[in-house]
Order: structure tokens, then C-alpha cells, then sequence
């Protein structure tokens, strides 16, 4: 197991919102958290990556407890990538150098050699000519886009995915899929907490549906999507439908 | 690429910009007539006060103006000298007065406390108070290897102004956005590294304004240290003004004073204006 989350309790005074969450990723495996607005997805990709601390339970990365506190919370980040649904660029850098700056500063990686790793990306995308642009100056599926190389660079074990296409116009959205997309083809292992069940369908191995604090039914997205279970979870995606987003 | 055509504009736009620019040359005969008025009217109304000759003689003396301005810019040196010293160690005492005050943690509690009582002090003590007691008081003690009073007065505008600095750095260090230092966070920067690379250059641009504002004042009462002793141009000027029994001296002092200013002001709004734009350029 790449990701293995055991019982996680996390909780804002008295909203207790992981209430003994389990759930496990594979190496090469793209799983998507669907769920209701406020039930916990963004705080389950933050406790993963460290940036809030849990109330109880254990999560492993390749098996290494990582919520011991005895462990550097800094080593461990640099093996997760965490890309925000805001995007969250540096404003007063450009694209390139918001991009190298974990490679040099974290990775101790040469100048050279970081910008290179850059380009290259960015060609991928094909964001090249954009190398030097600040981010108030790129759309926002080129901001996002941007963010995911930012992550992608430091070469993380684990790819965190926060709604990454939910500020985005319709018609830039496909730009994210697609990168996403090819990433799931290389072999990245990913979690993505996301409200477009369409993209969960078409990236995801594994959907898990969080209600209350666990996740309460997760499988295959045809499964867990097209004929669920639980009871809540089919009223979840029941009003999904209604608004039009399925 | 191919060249483009050049672009004929259409008779509306060309119509659009012969009437913008009728409506430019108006607007500045129009400025000129009425500073010219206003021009005019000033002057009948200064010269023409009773008692301008006799002010004219005790404030605008050009003899005494031509005698003591050398002493007077060689004063004013002294200023230059202190003005950039103490400009650079209070904001660089600021800078690190307001990143200690950020730092987090049960061992840093007596840091936080010194560094805050340090802003709320210095923040309401009279800055005359800090130079009569540094450059009076500090001698009076009689240590080994005292600096000099100018030292010690310089050092009591750094001690007072580095409170004020700091306090407006840190109000830029608060108003970058937390989601900022996730960010950095979540790459595996480390908190320097964060604050170092992301949120301090982003505070430090936001808060450039106040903190050029701030400089400009430091640079008038840096002529404060003239209540210590040391001759600077203040302090010259005194001494003309007490062997002439005329004041022009202190007027040649204070032009000087606004003449080297003025390119800091200068500084200062232009940064301001860019900072403004940029905010309204921004989402
Ligand atoms: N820093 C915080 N302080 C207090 N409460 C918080 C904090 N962050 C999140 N919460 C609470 O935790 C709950 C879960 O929030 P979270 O952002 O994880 O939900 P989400 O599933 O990501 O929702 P959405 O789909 O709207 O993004 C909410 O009730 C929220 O109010
Ligand atoms: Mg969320």
C-alpha cells in the first residue's frame, strides 16, 4: 500500500469530522473521494499531507507511520504533492520559478538542471511560452495546470488532488482532465477529492463516498456510481443528478 | 510570420481621437490661466502684507543665506550619513523583530514576549526621551569603550524607529494569505524556507509604502541627534542663527532638508501608485 489511512479521527472543537476514517491506495492506483459539501475531503487530503494534525488513528506511507510525531513532517512532504482547488501559485513568481523552487531549495537540484525539468513539462502542457508570465497573467486551467507541475516535479510517491477542476469555466476544465489523465497512464498514484462524478468515472480505479466522517462505500465507479448500496449514498448522487452534474 | 497589414482606423475612432485631443490642449489653457491668477493673486497678497519687509529681512537674507550655506551642507553630510545608516539598521531591526514575533512554539515564548514588548514600548516613548537618554544618560555611566554621542544618538532612532517598522512588517507578514504558507508547506519547504521565499517577499512589497513613508520621516528627525551635540546641519544653522540675530540660516536648513527628501517622496508615491495599480489589476 502506497497510502494507508486507519481509523482517522480529526475534529474542529466539537465538529468531529473524520470519525474512524479507513481507506487504503495501491501503488499505481487513482482513487476519487466523492461526498457532500463539509464532509471532509480537503481535511482528509490535509491530514494526509501533514498540513493538520490528526486526533487519533494512524496513517502509513509505503508502510511508515507518518503521524508519529517523532517523524519530520518536512521529509515527508516532499514525498506528497498537494495541489489546491485555488490553485494557490506564488503571485510574485513566474511561472518557472514557482515551478523550480522545491527542486533547488528542497531537493538541492542545480539551477540548470530544474529549469530544464521545467521546460520539459511545460512543453507537455503546453504552457512553454508561458515560462516567464507571472499567474495573474494565465487563465485559470493554465494556473491549475501550472500548480500540477509545481507538484509533479519534486517526483512525489503520492499525488493529492483537491478539486482541481471545480474553479474552473467549463471549457478549461478538459485542459486538467486530459494532464490528469495522462499522469493516471504513467502510473501515478493519486487521490482526488472531487465533485464531477463524470471525471471520477473516467480517471478513477476506486471511488470511496465519504459520509459522516468514514467512508461508507467505496469500488469500482460503476458500481459505487451507477447501482450503489448505501442508502445515503444513492440520495447523495440523487441530488447530484438533480443538479445536473453526473 | 507575416507581416500584417497595417490597421486603418475607422472614421469614428479617428473622430474619437481629434476630439480627445481638442479636449487635452483645452484642459491645459485652461490650468495655465487659472495658476496663473492664482499665481498673481498670492504674490499682491504676500508682498503687499504690512511687515513683509521686515520679514523678508529676518527669514530671506540672501547675504547671510550665501555665508552660512557651506556650514550648513556640511552639517547637513552628517545627516545624509546618519539618515542612510539608521535607515537600513531599523528596517533591518524591524524585519527581524516582526519575523521573531511570527515564530511559534513553547520555546520561543520569551522571544515573542521580549519582541513585543520591545513594539509596544518604543512605539509610545517619545523619540527626544530615547536620545536624551542614550546620548546623556549612556556617557553618564562612564563604561569602557562608550561610542561616541553621535553613535548613541543614531542608535536611539534605530531602537525607536525599528518598533515602528516593525509593526508595519509585520502587518504584511499577516496580510499574506495563509493558504500561501500550505503551499510552500506542502512542497517540503521548510517554515525558513517558507517564510524566506514566499511570504516575506510578498509582505515586503505590500507594505513598501508605509515602510518608504516611515523612511521619510526618520529622515527629518534623524536632525533630532543636533539635541545631543553633534554639528549637523540643524545644529549649524543655530549657531548662524545665534551670531547674525537672524533667522535665514534655519530656512536654508529646512530647503535643504525638503530638497533631500524629495527624492524619497518621489519614491514613495510612485511605488504607491504601482502598488495601487497592481491591486486593481489582481482579481
Ligand atoms: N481550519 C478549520 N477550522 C475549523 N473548521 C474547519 C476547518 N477546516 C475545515 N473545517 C470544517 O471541517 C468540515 C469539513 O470541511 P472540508 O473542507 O474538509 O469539506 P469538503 O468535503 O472538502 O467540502 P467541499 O466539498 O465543500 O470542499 C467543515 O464542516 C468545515 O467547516
Ligand atoms: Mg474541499
Amino acid at each position: 500500500m502506497v497510502l494507508s489511512c486507519t481509523d482517522v479521527r480529526k475534529t474542529f472543537g466539537a465538529n468531529v469530522v473524520l470519525d474512524g476514517l479507513t481507506l487504503d491506495v495501491g501503488e499505481h492506483e487513482v482513487v476519487a473521494l466523492i461526498g457532500a459539501s463539509g464532509s471532509g475531503k480537503s481535511t482528509l487530503l490535509r491530514c494526509v499531507n501533514l498540513l493538520a494534525e490528526i486526533d487519533d488513528g494512524v496513517i502509513r506511507l509505503d508502510g511508515a507511520d507518518i503521524t508519529d510525531p517523532r517523524v519530520d513532517p518536512d521529509s515527508v512532504r516532499q514525498k506528497i504533492g498537494l495541489v489546491f482547488q485555488s490553485y494557490n501559485l506564488f503571485p510574485h513568481m513566474t511561472v518557472l520559478d514557482n515551478i523550480t523552487l522545491a527542486p533547488v531549495r528542497v531537493h538541492k537540484r542545480s539551477a540548470a538542471a530544474a529549469r530544464e525539468q521545467a521546460m520539459e513539462w511545460l512543453n507537455r502542457v503546453g504552457l512553454a511560452d508561458k515560462s516567464g508570465s507571472y499567474p495573474d497573467k494565465l487563465s485559470g486551467g493554465q494556473q491549475q495546470r501550472v500548480a500540477i507541475v509545481r507538484a509533479l516535479v519534486n517526483s512525489p510517491r503520492l499525488l493529492l488532488l483537491d478539486e482541481v477542476t471545480s474553479a474552473l469555466d467549463p471549457e478549461l476544465v478538459g485542459e486538467v482532465l486530459t494532464m490528469i489523465r495522462d499522469l493516471k497512464g504513467e502510473g501515478m498514484t493519486m487521490v482526488l477529492a472531487t465533485h464531477e462524478m463524470g471525471f471520477a468515472r473516467q480517471v478513477a480505479d476506486r471511488v470511496a463516498f465519504l459520509d459522516k466522517g468514514r467512508v461508507l462505500e467505496q469500488g469500482p465507479p460503476e458500481q459505487v456510481l451507477g447501482d450503489p448500496v448505501e442508502a445515503r449514498t444513492r440520495q447523495f448522487l440523487a441530488r447530484i443528478i438533480e443538479a445536473g452534474r453526473l | 510570420m507575416s507581416p500584417t497589414p497595417p490597421y486603418r482606423l475607422s472614421d469614428v475612432q479617428q473622430d474619437r481621437i481629434s476630439f480627445r485631443r481638442r479636449k487635452a490642449v483645452r484642459s491645459v489653457l485652461l490650468a495655465a490661466l487659472s495658476t496663473a491668477i492664482v499665481g498673481t493673486l498670492l504674490g499682491v497678497l504676500v508682498t503687499g502684507a504690512p511687515g513683509w519687509d521686515r520679514v523678508r529681512q529676518s527669514f530671506f537674507d540672501p547675504r547671510i543665506a550665501r555665508e552660512w550655506l557651506p556650514e550648513i551642507l556640511e552639517g547637513l553630510w552628517l545627516n545624509v550619513r546618519m539618515l542612510v545608516f539608521c535607515a537600513i539598521a531599523a528596517l533591518a531591526l524591524g524585519l527581524l523583530i516582526a519575523v521573531l514575533r511570527t515564530l511559534r512554539g513553547p520555546v520561543f515564548f520569551p522571544v515573542r514576549a521580549l519582541a513585543t514588548l520591545y513594539t509596544y514600548s518604543f512605539r509610545g516613548l517619545p523619540l527626544i526621551i530615547v536620545i536624551y537618554l542614550m546620548a546623556f544618560g549612556v556617557p553618564g555611566l562612564r563604561l569602557q569603550g562608550t561610542p561616541s554621542v553621535t553613535v548613541l544618538g543614531g542608535a536611539a532612532i534605530v531602537i525607536t524607529y525599528g518598533a515602528y517598522l516593525a509593526e508595519v512588517f509585520r502587518a504584511g507578514i499577516e496580510s499574506v494569505h495563509p493558504s500561501q504558507i500550505a503551499a510552500a508547506r506542502s512542497l517540503g519547504l521548510t517554515y525558513r524556507q517558507s517564510m524566506r521565499f514566499v511570504v516575506l517577499p510578498q509582505a515586503v512589497r505590500r507594505v513598501a509604502p508605509p515602510l518608504l513613508n516611515d523612511t521619510v520621516a526618520l529622515q527629518k528627525d534623524v536632525g533630532l541627534i543636533s539635541l545631543a551635540g553633534p554639528i549637523d546641519a540643524i545644529r549649524a544653522a543655530q549657531i548662524g542663527v545665534a551670531q547674525t540675530a537672524n533667522f535665514t540660516p534655519y530656512v536654508v536648513a529646512g530647503v535643504l532638508f525638503v530638497l533631500l527628501a524629495l527624492p524619497l517622496i518621489g519614491i514613495t508615491d510612485w511605488v504607491t501608485l504601482r502598488a495601487a495599480r497592481r491591486q486593481n489589476a489582481g482579481t
